[in-house]
């Protein structure tokens, strides 16, 4: 098949919105910086980048195989928890009083493995069942991880969290002497590296945590996870897990191995969600099981079934929508009210009295709902989502030879 | 899993085959066998167990007592993909399409057994998984010509009218590279014109070296282009041979017309 | 099929081992067992009446109807407000408590009912024939909703229900160690009498007839002249009545709600329905009562920051080794 031209490639919406998508990548921490001269932005959207990772993977589960996943949040928790317990000084004050700090680049890919781990061994039993009991299990399962990293405080750190987790580091080749203390910082992580002492993490906090670093990184992982995912959605594979999702019978009818096809759509997007996990455990220093409850899982259902499940280019833009919405949107309403209330003449409305917890706060409270609301009128209006996923534009190209297909049937149709 | 080698003229053989579901039988002792490049049909009134018979053979339902031999293979019990793998395909009585999909990709998904490429190829976009979608893209739009349906490769195939929906299955069917092809009903709600077609592409089918096992309502359709019959009633064979051996015989006559006639 | 699986022993022998545990426990401690099986019993009561509005949403849209634990919260935040109208006594029962109670049961069943009747008509009727997915999102966002409404009404503080049952040491009595108050009685017999009206709603009359009918199978129903649309608001109308009725009796139990209590009591009411199996009206019930149980005993024997673990344990291990659920009879076929 010919390679496109670059015209006829615009033409395609998703590779459109792919370029729109990068650019605004690349171009988003220049502006924010000269904008607001902070990296607070910065490093609010690499958080965002956790969740753009994780609707791509959920999206492989829900999305492509059309297996129902409601505790998404638990294969993050594996992924953080993993990277979280053997690269900060946690295990030291465990039972096995024994503190390890293994490298972030490989321990992204040990928690991806263990992740996609725990999903076959979850996914195994039940996707031999018919019907919502995936949904179910992992529901129970999503559930349940949280609560043993609650209930487990000698491990998991329980409900003080495990902090002082390493930065990652690059090699040295790559930094240089000429890398100064702050330009790509994602380095210094060897810094608080304290072997044997379970206590000496607080420089870490301070300590080489450059959000632009975070960004790059989260931003390169989303480029890599949406080709890889996109070539698995051109593969056979892709093909095989959509006709699973659409007839399970007639696919199996075509020689699909189901029960297996299943298990690798469940485990791979399983292995992206620790992916994601290892990262944001690094990220955010912190790892704490409030981090990963049934509502992240539902948050990221929501960006994936919202942006269009099946469809990358609408996943991206579901969990970036939706993370606007709940970190950006909500929390700024309150301030927002109140400071019209005030121009308008109705700054009384603003303090406390009585039952009137005061504007601000009413607002706050109306939070909730109004993401309710949000919810129930975009599937009302868009029940395929934001951007629904298509024919490919890609096989569209054939219509070019539909006129010649008229000929061939002819001499073959005599 | 000993297979006694079987006679080579016959590429299925059933053996006593019974399915019982609960109280109710719905496949009564049937032995049947069919040879290699024969149009083979097994008809009888609704309800009498056809379809049944064929989730039998093609592993939806695994028989309650007999045998499947498949081309000197027992695959009694076996799984509906490793019966494909090993060469049986076939169609739905009501249309079982991936609705959502593309007519392209429909036929592509059928190709997925006899495809090599394994996740890490996939997932990399190695060279040698981009040669075999090429080729497998090449396939499947030449079974689309194959059926008459290649103007329509980029339509998804809920949008297809009826008769292409029924060929699109039909070219699914083949792109597994069936040695036989179970067709359930392929002519059900055709006008005249369509059925003429369907007899005509079957032949066609037939002379790439599949043999064709079909159930089917339409007389003309089954006398037209079958060389052996099989009745079944109530789940009971009761009459098999040459359409005019079929067409004569007293017990055949009383099933269709009931007891009266 | 027939005869025992392998995954069927699975389940036997958890089921044996935890039977066997408990019951050394009862004969050595029986006191203290009894004890806790009457709050388990009580607690159960609540749960299966929750549990039936799942199921029978779920048999017959295949839906996981998230709004409903919110649904059973609401009532219970309805009911107070109900009850603030009145001059209820909290320290001695008075004719104006047994009025207020009598009243605000039905008032609060059918201002349920027709909450979640309009739930139905807004969010999930007009995604009936969308992607599987969409009505379980705007399911979601409804619950959403729903706190939110409660949320702005009163808060995140707890709310206070009046204690307008008869209760204190008058009201118990202690039977070989082992008290059981009036509210424990009351629970269970209201629960008791409400599943029996639906049994005997759903097994006598025309409408119930339909709702099984649909349930089996909503095309063939509809080919037999049936209403869908009806009876499937039907279907929400029943789930809300027994909802907010378990709601109120929360409320009158423990005198304390807040706006996500259902999310919790939703999810465990949604294993008691999958512990019964799906789609199964009296294995809702049956379920619901012995999750109420298994709570109460991990509560007591295990500690109650494992009982989450051990109930969702529980669903998994259903699914996995008998996912027909405990009655085994029926499996939901899409």
């Amino acid at each position: 098949m010919a390679r496109l031209h670059l015209r006829e490639r615009f033409k395609d919406r998703d590779t459109a919105i792919f370029g729109v998508l990068f650019l605004g990548a690349l171009v988003f921490p220049i502006v924010t910086m000269f904008a607001t001269g902070s990296s607070a932005l910065i490093a609010q959207a690499g958080h965002a980048g956790t969740f753009v990772l994780l609707a791509i993977g959920l999206n492989v589960v829900v999305g492509f195989a059309g297996l129902l996943d409601l505790g998404y949040a638990a294969f993050f928790a594996i992924g953080a928890y993993t990277y979280a317990l053997f690269a900060s000084a946690q295990l030291g004050s465990s039972p096995l009083h024994h503190s390890y700090h293994l490298p972030f680049w490989l321990m992204i890919f040990v928690g991806m493995f263990v992740a996609a781990a725990a999903g076959a061994i979850l996914g195994f039993p039940t996707l031999r069942l018919r019907g919502d009991y995936l949904a179910i299990v992992t529901l129970g399962f999503g559930e349940i991880v949280p609560q043993l990293s609650y209930n487990l405080p000698q491990w998991t750190g329980g409900i003080n969290a495990i902090g002082g987790i390493d930065q990652p580091s690059l090699p040295a080749w790559i930094t240089g002497p000429w890398a100064g203390a702050n330009s790509i910082s994602i380095i210094q992580g060897a810094a608080c590296r304290v072997i044997g002492s379970g206590t000496s993490f607080a420089p870490c906090f301070s300590f080489g945590f450059d959000p632009i670093a975070y960004y790059a990184l989260v931003v390169i992982m989303i480029i890599a996870a949406v080709i890889l995912v996109g070539n698995l959605y051109r593969s056979r594979l892709g093909r095989a897990w959509m006709a699973i999702r659409e007839d399970e019978v007639a696919a199996a009818a075509m020689g699909i191995n189901t029960v297996t096809t299943k298990l690798l759509a469940f485990a791979i997007g399983a292995s992206f969600s620790g992916f994601a996990g290892a990262y944001y455990g690094a990220s955010i220093g912190l790892v704490s099981p409030d981090d990963f409850l049934f509502i992240v899982s539902i948050t990221v259902l929501v960006m994936v079934v919202l942006g269009g499940m099946g469809s990358i280019t609408g996943v991206i833009v579901g969990a970036l929508a939706i993370y606007f919405v709940l970190n950006t949107f909500l929390p700024a309403l309150p301030p927002f009210v109140e400071n019209l209330a005030n121009n308008v003449g109705l700054g009384f409305l603003n303090t406390q009295n009585g039952d009137w917890p005061g504007l601000a706060q009413e607002t706050q409270r109306i939070n909730f709902l109004v993401y309710g609301l949000i919810l129930v009128l975009m599937m009302l209006l868009r029940p395929q989502g934001i951007f629904p996923s298509r024919v490919r534009e890609q096989e569209l190209k054939h219509a070019a030879v539909n006129e010649d297909e008229a000929a061939v049937e002819q001499v073959h149709a005599s | 899993m000993s297979q006694q080698p079987t006679g080579t003229d016959n590429i299925l053989e059933l053996t006593n085959v019974t399915k019982r579901f609960g109280g109710l039988v719905a496949v009564d002792n049937v032995s049947l066998s069919i040879k290699r490049g024969e149009v083979f049909a097994l008809i009888g009134p609704n309800g009498a167990g056809k379809t049944t018979l064929f989730n039998n053979v093609t592993g939806l339902f695994q028989p309650t007592s007999g045998q499947v031999v498949f081309d000197g293979r027992d695959i009694t019990g076996s799984k509906p993909h490793e019966v494909a793998r090993w060469g049986i395909a076939r169609t739905f009585q009501n249309i079982r399409l991936f609705d959502y999909m593309s007519c392209l990709d429909n036929v592509r998904v059928g190709r997925h057994v006899r495809m090599k490429a394994k996740l890490w190829d996939s997932l990399f976009k190695l060279p040698r998984e981009r040669r075999e979608e090429e080729r497998v893209t090449n396939e499947a739009m030449e079974l689309l010509r194959f059926v008459g349906i290649a103007r329509q490769a980029n339509v998804y195939a809920r949008n297809l009218p009826y008769g292409q929906q029924r060929r699109l299955e039909i070219a699914r069917a083949l792109a597994t590279d069936p040695k036989l092809l179970l067709l359930d009903e392929p002519a059900a709600g055709f006008t005249p014109q369509e059925k003429m077609e369907l007899m005509q592409l079957v032949k066609k089918i037939l002379a790439r070296g599949v043999t064709v096992f079909l159930i089917e309502h339409d007389m003309k359709v089954v006398m037209g282009i079958s060389e052996r019959i099989v009745v079944l009633d109530h789940g009971e064979k009761i009459a098999e041979g040459s359409p005019d051996e079929v067409r004569k015989d007293a017990r055949v006559i009383e099933a269709y017309l009931g007891k009266s006639a | 099929m027939g005869g025992i699986s392998v995954p069927d022993s699975g389940f036997y022998i958890i089921s044996a081992i935890a039977i066997v545990l408990l019951g050394a426990q009862a004969v050595s401690h029986p006191a203290a067992f009894i004890q806790i099986s009457i709050f388990g019993i009580a607690d159960g009561a609540m749960y299966a009446l929750v549990a039936l509005g799942y199921t029978m949403v779920y048999g017959i849209i295949e839906l996981i109807n998230f709004a409903h634990g919110d649904v059973f919260t609401m009532g219970a935040y309805i009911g107070t407000a109900i009850l603030g109208f009145f001059a209820v006594n909290e320290n001695s029962f008075t004719t104006i408590n047994l009025v207020a109670l009598l009243l605000v049961f039905p008032v609060v069943m059918l201002i349920m009912g027709a909450i979640n009747i309009g739930i139905e008509r807004v969010a999930y009727r007009p995604l009936r024939n969308a992607p599987r997915l969409a009505p379980l999102i705007t399911a979601i966002g409804m619950s959403f909703v729903l706190e939110g409404v409660m949320f702005l009404w009163h808060g995140p503080a707890t709310v206070h229900v009046p204690d307008l049952l008869p209760h204190g040491p008058g009201f118990q009595t202690k039977i070989g160690g082992v008290f059981v108050g009036f509210k424990d009685v009351f629970v269970v017999v209201t629960a008791v009498i409400l599943v029996s009206l639906l049994a005997v709603f759903i097994n006598r009359t025309r409408l119930g007839k339909a709702m099984r009918a649909t349930a089996q199978d909503r095309d063939a129903a509809q080919l037999m002249g049936i209403d869908i649309n009806r009876t499937i608001a039907a279907t929400f109308f029943i789930g809300a009545l027994l909802a907010g009725a378990g709601g109120m009796i929360w409320g009158l139990y423990y005198n304390n709600i807040f706006y996500n209590l259902g999310f919790r009591t939703g999810l465990v009411a949604f294993t008691s329905a999958v512990f019964g199996g799906i789609g199964n009206i009296p294995g809702a019930a049956i379920g619901g009562l012995l999750i109420g149980l298994i709570s109460a005993y991990s509560d007591y024997y295990i500690g109650s920051k494992w009982t989450e673990v051990v109930i969702f344990g529980i669903l998994i291990g259903v699914l996995v080794f008998r996912p027909t659920g405990l009655l085994g009879m029926r499996v939901p076929d899409k």
